[in-house]
């Protein structure tokens, strides 16, 4: 029941969205080059803070583009919404 | 009928309007404004309900939705409506109610007898009966049918409801929970600042606790100005009969409004309850507070009340449920209630559990003629069916009794064990509670940027005025936090005079509990009455080392019922605590969880019910499908034909005869399911070379190609074909069920990953139908139908396609084949389509063309040994699936490391082959591959996939994935369905049962 604000749309309600975890993990340049340790960091392992996290939303019954957010996790408060590639805020509200 | 305990004058009842209801066969004269329960009360009613496990006998607790007793059935037929509050319930006119959990009724119910049992059904009762003894379940599952039978409460409908409920959403600048003083003047001031405001009220009538004070007095005035200044505001809406059971977060709060719950059947095309979904930016919690009960031997029989529940019903009702009445207390509020019964004409005997009490408190009783008991308490309440006295003792500081004991006797026990604030969506939030001394209760812990703000009983603020007040400072602020405007001058009716005592839990003494010396009781004291937990099962879970409040609750069942624990939780803990030997707060508290009352599922569902759940997509051909007696069947949201029935045939006969007739004439399906996307711009070579296993950078204009995908960890995805329609225009198809989640996942890499890359993803699965025409004389029939293409096998061989036109409308043709036959699909824009079909069955007559669903289309793909979502379930490779052929060994793609992962290019995984099995019954999808040598020992080697009649081979056929399968072709395995139990026998074979050189396509 969150308010969203997507980057291109504003605000809108969460059932627009669809949520699909942590942020900012890197798909690998050259896939060849990692160990299979690297590639379960890539692929498997995610952090799951009680408190700030970086996750991944799409504006799927929107404009559906993909996005960032941060949030926490434990109050549901989002601090910040921000396009991909941009640089993830600081920790908590901006 | 008389009404017995019915007050000659007073109450807020409409004497003028005379009702008459039913319960368990019995007429209850009424007047609108009553509730069941003050009806029963004022009837004479004592036994209305039994307790949920020993089956004692009970009677009205409460006055409001606290109540754990009086739990009704209502209604009958398919609006009958098990466990409602009876204090809850609105009496109209018709009511029909019956007692429930009891047999043959509440007043002589035979399952009494488990009070014989109750020595052996204490704490515990189900773990230690069922989990030691017998080992294994089946004694408990032997037991269970009887024990639920037994112990419950009531029983639910299991038709369909025939009313209506519906979704609102709201926003708001401040919502006021709660129509009580404090909530009436948050609502008044929050206005008066310029706020939005809603203001939400569980109760049929404004006013909250000013509503069981007498009437005509100066609470009334006060309570007629509020609602006179509310009137008058077009920015307060107002919803009665409206419950917050729910807080989240964002300030959302979760509220049902019994719109129609009042009468039999709602009005035409009007909802019986609609749940409101409120935003709002800032919230005042005046949801007031619930008195807490005494415990002693026999609490629970019938003419045992709360006191300040008596108090209601003889305000608010005009009903005087006891001529001669022992009220027992810790502390001030039962001193004014004691002071109303007298003047209601009741006889008052006045126990408290302190021994000094304040003259002022009791000066005036005793001109009333109260008889006053300081340091006394109730050591049990005399009489099997109903109170016939109280066996009253003095007390020491533990609430142990100090000698002897004397009978009173009474026909009503009202106690008051202090109050409990209702801080549920408080804590619902995730905020803070803390203990507070004075009034021994949890109380929200403020802060400063909260917003959600607390006033009057909620809070455990004393008396009315400061209620008031609390109220509209409350109100005051969150309308400022709001509209950032300070210094408003608001305007909130108050008393003329404080002429209340002190109605809240001054001064008072935390004995709950009275036992005897040793700690024993003369017979169950409940601290849970819904529930049937007692003061013994709390010390049972004690002794055997319960510590945590948490395991206790779910140990004892305390708290658990219908009502959660709103009457029973502090008196559990207090016990606990004095157990321990710790205070209250070290002992803690339990979560509360939504609802904060019971709410009917069907408010939440709403109209998104039967065809409404979600939306159906059809096809743009659906129409003819059902116009020529398709059976159609669900695949994820869509409707497909399933097959066409000739004369009766059964599924499958006809989907046998639909598959032999493709493969000697010609047949249609319907394909426009299919996910169709549209991959455009300069790079979508380069993009489609990344996600698909195979080479894409020299597919030409005017050709198509098979494509398989993978997941980043090498499993397979999805396969699909994709057409090149012009210089940088490629039209991707997907299977049906994967279409949102491809194009999900194409967007994902364009936009977070491979943002350099100029390609636009379009869905276009709406915007296309697509028809397979296959069997021997598909050429012909689109000969005869088509314009300005030529067919021929040299112009267009398989994967290429062409632009026609079918009775004037351009379709694209792409030569490819599913069915493992001649065949074609054409794609055609959606509003077309259905004349399009049409022209081709119009010109198909001549070929004796046949429309075939997707049952057939199954069976002659698993001829072909084609695979699907059985087989591309997300653990199978490219390899397992017999794909690896397609992959290019120079490119990367998405998943070409992680599909050479050690596990992922064993020898031994389960790879597909065909099953012809033995016999004449098909396979079960799912049964289960043993080596005939282990006798359907050990671990099995594989599964079936897709199984089917082939009528082309003449048997039946499977797909499966079989370990070492390539191996082990000519072998005979055994197949064990473990849920049908049967074991049957075949032949692994090669999973292109059907023309494996492909002669019939390429014909």
């Amino acid at each position: 029941m969150f308010i969203i604000e997507c980057p291109w749309c504003g605000k809108r309600d969460q059932s627009e969205f669809s949520t699909h975890g942590e942020a900012h993990i890197a798909r690998p340049e050259d896939p060849s080059v990692l160990s299979d340790e690297q590639w379960g960091d890539v692929l498997f392992f995610r952090h799951n803070p009680k408190g700030q996290h970086y996750e991944r939303w799409n504006h799927a019954h929107g404009c559906r583009r993909w996005f960032n957010v941060s949030r926490n996790t434990a109050s549901s408060e989002i601090y910040a919404s921000y396009k991909p590639g941009e640089a993830r805020p600081g920790a908590g509200k901006s | 009928m008389k009404q017995p305990n019915r007050l000659e004058h007073g109450g807020r009842i409409d004497r003028d309007r005379a009702i008459e209801m039913q319960f368990d066969g019995q007429t209850l004269s009424a007047f609108e404004g009553d509730t069941l329960a003050s009806a029963m009360l004022a009837n004479g009613l004592k036994i209305v309900a039994r307790g949920f496990k020993y089956h004692r006998p009970r009677g009205v607790f409460s006055a409001g939705v606290e109540e754990p007793n009086a739990l009704v059935h209502l209604r009958s037929g398919a609006r009958h409506e098990p466990n409602a509050r009876a204090t809850v319930v609105e009496a109209y006119d018709g009511l029909q109610s019956t007692g429930q959990n009891a047999w043959p009724g509440v007043r002589f119910d035979i399952s009494a007898v488990n009070q014989l049992l109750a020595p052996f059904i204490g704490a515990g009762f189900y773990y230690k009966t069922f989990m030691g003894p017998v080992k294994g379940t089946a004694f408990w599952m032997f037991c269970e049918k009887f024990i639920r039978r037994a112990a419950g409460m009531g029983r639910a409908q299991t038709v369909a409801d025939p009313d209506e409920y519906e979704k609102v959403n709201a926003f708001c600048d401040v919502l006021v929970i709660g129509g009580g003083p404090a909530g009436l003047a948050a609502a008044i001031a929050a206005g008066q600042c310029g706020a939005r405001v809603i203001l939400l009220e569980q109760d049929a009538c404004l006013g909250g606790s000013m509503l069981s004070l007498p009437v005509g007095g100066e609470s009334d005035a006060c309570l007629k100005a509020m609602e006179a200044t509310l009137k008058g505001m077009d920015n307060v809406r107002i919803l009665k009969r409206t419950t917050v059971f729910g807080a989240y977060d964002q300030d959302v709060y979760g509220a049902v409004e019994r719109v129609w719950d009042h009468v039999e059947v709602p009005p035409a095309h009007q909802p019986r309850q609609r749940y409101w979904q409120i935003r709002t930016k800032q919230a005042v919690m005046a949801t007031g507070a619930i008195e807490r009960p005494l415990v002693f031997a026999n609490n629970d029989r019938p003419g045992v009340m709360l006191a300040n529940a008596v108090r209601s019903y003889v305000n608010r009702y005009a009903v005087l449920p006891g001529k001669k009445i022992v009220l027992a207390t810790n502390n001030d509020s039962a001193y004014a209630v004691a002071a109303d019964l007298v003047r209601a004409g009741a006889e008052v005997s006045l126990l408290d559990a302190r021994v000094s009490v304040p003259a002022e408190l009791f000066k005036p009783l005793e001109a009333l003629g109260v008889q006053l008991y300081p340091g006394y308490g109730i050591l049990a309440a005399k009489g099997s069916r109903g109170v016939s006295g109280a066996k009253i003792v003095l007390l020491d500081e533990n609430g142990c009794a100090r000698g002897p004991s004397k009978t009173i006797r009474c026909d009503l026990i009202a106690v008051s064990g202090g109050w409990t604030p209702v801080v549920h969506l408080w804590s619902q939030r995730g905020q803070k509670l803390q203990f507070d001394e004075q009034s021994a209760s949890f109380l929200p812990l403020k802060s400063a940027s909260s917003t959600l703000k607390t006033a009057g009983s909620a809070n455990a603020c004393g008396d009315l005025n400061q209620a008031l007040l609390q109220g509209e400072v409350a109100g005051q602020e969150a309308a400022k936090a709001v509209t950032g405007v300070v210094g408003v001058q608001v305007n909130v009716p108050r008393l003329k005079e404080a002429i209340y005592a002190d109605d809240w839990a001054r001064d008072l003494l935390m004995i709950w509990s009275v036992t005897r010396e040793d700690g024993s009781t003369d017979g169950k004291a409940f601290v849970d009455v819904q529930h049937d937990v007692a003061l013994s099962d709390i010390d049972l879970a004690h002794r055997e080392g319960f510590v945590s409040v948490e395991h206790l609750k779910r140990y004892t069942t305390t708290g658990m019922a219908t009502d959660q624990g709103k009457l029973s939780n502090i008196n559990a803990l207090a016990r606990m605590a004095q157990l321990q030997a710790l205070s209250i707060p070290k002992v803690g508290t339990t979560t509360f969880r939504p609802p904060y009352t019971p709410i009917a599922i069907g408010a939440i569902a709403g109209r998104e019910q039967g065809i409404h759940f979600r939306p159906t997509r059809l096809t743009p051909v659906h129409d003819w499908h059902v116009d020529n007696a398709a059976v159609m069947i669900e695949a994820g949201a869509w409707k497909r034909p399933w097959y066409y029935p000739e004369g009766g045939e059964t599924i499958n006969q006809a989907y046998v005869r639909e598959a032999a007739h493709v493969r000697k004439h010609v047949g249609v399906v319907d394909a426009s399911t299919l996910g169709k996307i549209a991959v455009q711009g300069p790079d979508a070579a380069e993009f489609l070379n990344r996600v698909y296993v195979n080479a894409w950078k020299k597919l030409k204009i005017g050709r198509l190609r098979y494509g398989v995908m993978l997941r980043d960890d090498g499993i397979v995805l999805d396969d699909g074909a994709t057409a090149r329609l012009g210089e940088n225009d490629y039209f991707m198809t997907t299977t049906t069920a994967n279409a949102a989640k491809i194009l999900g996942y194409l967007e994902h890499l364009l936009q977070t990953a491979w943002t350099d890359l100029k390609v636009h993803v379009t869905s276009v699965s709406d915007q296309y139908a697509a028809f397979a025409v296959a069997g021997p004389s598909a050429r012909d029939l689109l000969d005869a139908v088509c314009s300005g293409a030529d067919l021929s096998n040299e112009a267009l061989p398989n994967n290429q396609f062409v632009k026609a036109t079918i009775a004037g409308v351009p379709v694209r043709i792409n030569r490819m084949s599913y069915s493992g036959e001649l065949a074609y699909e054409v794609y055609v824009a959606s509003g077309y389509a259905h004349a399009v079909w049409k022209n081709l069955f119009k010109a198909g007559a001549s070929f004796d063309i046949k429309p075939y669903g997707t049952e057939s289309m199954g069976a002659l793909r698993i001829e072909k040994g084609h695979v699907a979502g059985p087989e591309i379930d997300g653990r199978t490779t490219l390899g397992d699936l017999g794909l690896a052929g397609f992959a290019s060994r120079v490119k990367p793609f998405s998943g070409s490391v992680l599909r050479h992962r050690e596990k992922l290019d064993m020898a031994s995984r389960p790879t597909l082959v065909g099953l012809e099995i033995d016999g004449d019954t098909g396979g079960m999808a799912g049964s289960l591959i043993y080596d005939q040598r282990a006798q359907q020992m050990g671990e099995e080697q594989g599964f079936l996939t897709s199984t089917t009649y082939s009528p082309a081979l003449k048997k039946y056929i499977s797909l499966a994935l079989l370990r070492d399968g390539h191996e082990r072709f000519g072998e005979s395995v055994d197949i064990v369905n473990h849920v049908g139990d049967t074991v049957q026998t075949a032949k692994v074979v090669s999973p292109h049962f059907f023309d494996p050189e492909g002669a019939r396509q390429n014909a």
